[in-house]
Formats: C-alpha cells, structure tokens, sequence
C-alpha cells in the first residue's frame, strides 16, 4: 500500500511530488521562466528551488522600423522561494525511462 | 504550514525580498506570520538608483501577496529536512 501510495499519480500534484529533487520547469506571471531543482512545495504551489536559472523574456518595439525585438534576461540564483500565486505551469524533468 | 515554520528559523538572517512590481528589498527577517507577511529590518533597496525614494526606508512591514521571491542564504537551506516535511505535507493535506 505504502509502495503504491508513492509511485502512483492520483491527483496533479502528485506528479510535483515526484519531482522532488529533480530539476523542474516552471512558467510564471510576467513572461518569466525557471529551471531548478525542486526542494520543496505546498499546495499553494509556493516553493524553494536550488541552483535556479531565471529567463525573463522582454519584447521591445523599435522606434523607427516598428520591428519586435525580444530580449531574454538570464541570471542564476542559488536558493529562491517562489510565491505559489505566481506559477501558470509545473513541468517534470524529461523521463528517458 | 511548512513555508510559514521555514521562515520562522530563518529569522535573524539576510534575505532578499523581490516584490511584483520588481522593487527589490535586502534586509533581516525579523518576522514572518501564517500569511508569509514579512517584517524586515535594517533594509536597503537592491537597485537605489532607480527607487531613491525608498532611501529613507529602514524596516518595512511586506504583505505576503505582493512577494514574488525570497532569495535564501544557501546555508538556510537543509535540504533533506525539506524533502522530508514536503512529503510530510502532501500526506498530511
């Protein structure tokens, strides 16, 4: 029962619970994306990642050619909390098994 | 729960609050409540140059809601003891 209770995916946040320890993906409010490794979260999807990269994706317009020009922002941050209200998506690591 | 106990025993130590409107606060955690409320003390803003108003600014009462991130000194973080009151939590509900 107990071997059960860990492996299967009754409900979504199971799938984050598996995750655990393993680097996730995460899309965000504002045009922002993580990668890090889950250590943590609550069913308000609040969570501590480490060894977080944070992308955040800008569009400028040009002035004169009217053109779309998209900027991405990297930084890395060691240990971040994430504010669960922010998070639009959760997704595992890719499984090769 | 588990959010709310963490901040507890990281109270005393730096952090960097990041709000929604990109606002940037470094400071000591004095307090935190069951709403991750946030009391800083002895704060400074990341990026002064671009907030000058908030120079004067010495403690601060941040309500939870308006927090995007906390970034967390490395050694604040025991991962094991995470692992273990996560899958505590989504047992529990």
């Amino acid at each position: 029962m107990a071997s059960e209770e860990e492996s299967t995916v009754k409900e979504p946040l199971d799938l984050i619970r598996l995750s655990l320890d393993e680097r996730i993906y995460v899309k965000l409010r504002s045009d922002r994306e993580l990668r890090g490794k889950l250590h943590a979260y609550d069913q308000h999807l609040n969570m501590i990642l480490g060894e977080v990269e944070e992308v955040i994706t800008t569009v400028e317009i040009d002035d004169e050619t009217y053109e779309e020009i998209v900027r991405t922002t990297k930084r890395i941050v060691p240990f971040l909390f994430v504010r669960g209200d922010g998070v639009i998506l959760v997704a595992p690591p890719l499984r090769t098994a | 729960m588990l959010f709310f106990s963490y901040f507890k025993d990281l109270v005393g130590r730096e952090v960097t609050v990041e709000l929604k409107n990109d606002l940037a606060i470094r400071g000591t955690l004095h307090s935190v409540d069951q709403y991750l409320n946030i009391k800083l003390e002895n704060t400074k803003v990341v990026d002064q140059d671009k907030y000058p108003h908030m120079l004067s600014v010495r403690n601060c009462f941040i309500r939870g809601s308006v927090v995007r991130y906390v970034q967390l000194p490395p050694d604040g973080v025991d991962v094991e003891l995470l692992h273990d009151a996560t899958r505590r939590e989504a047992r529990g509900g």
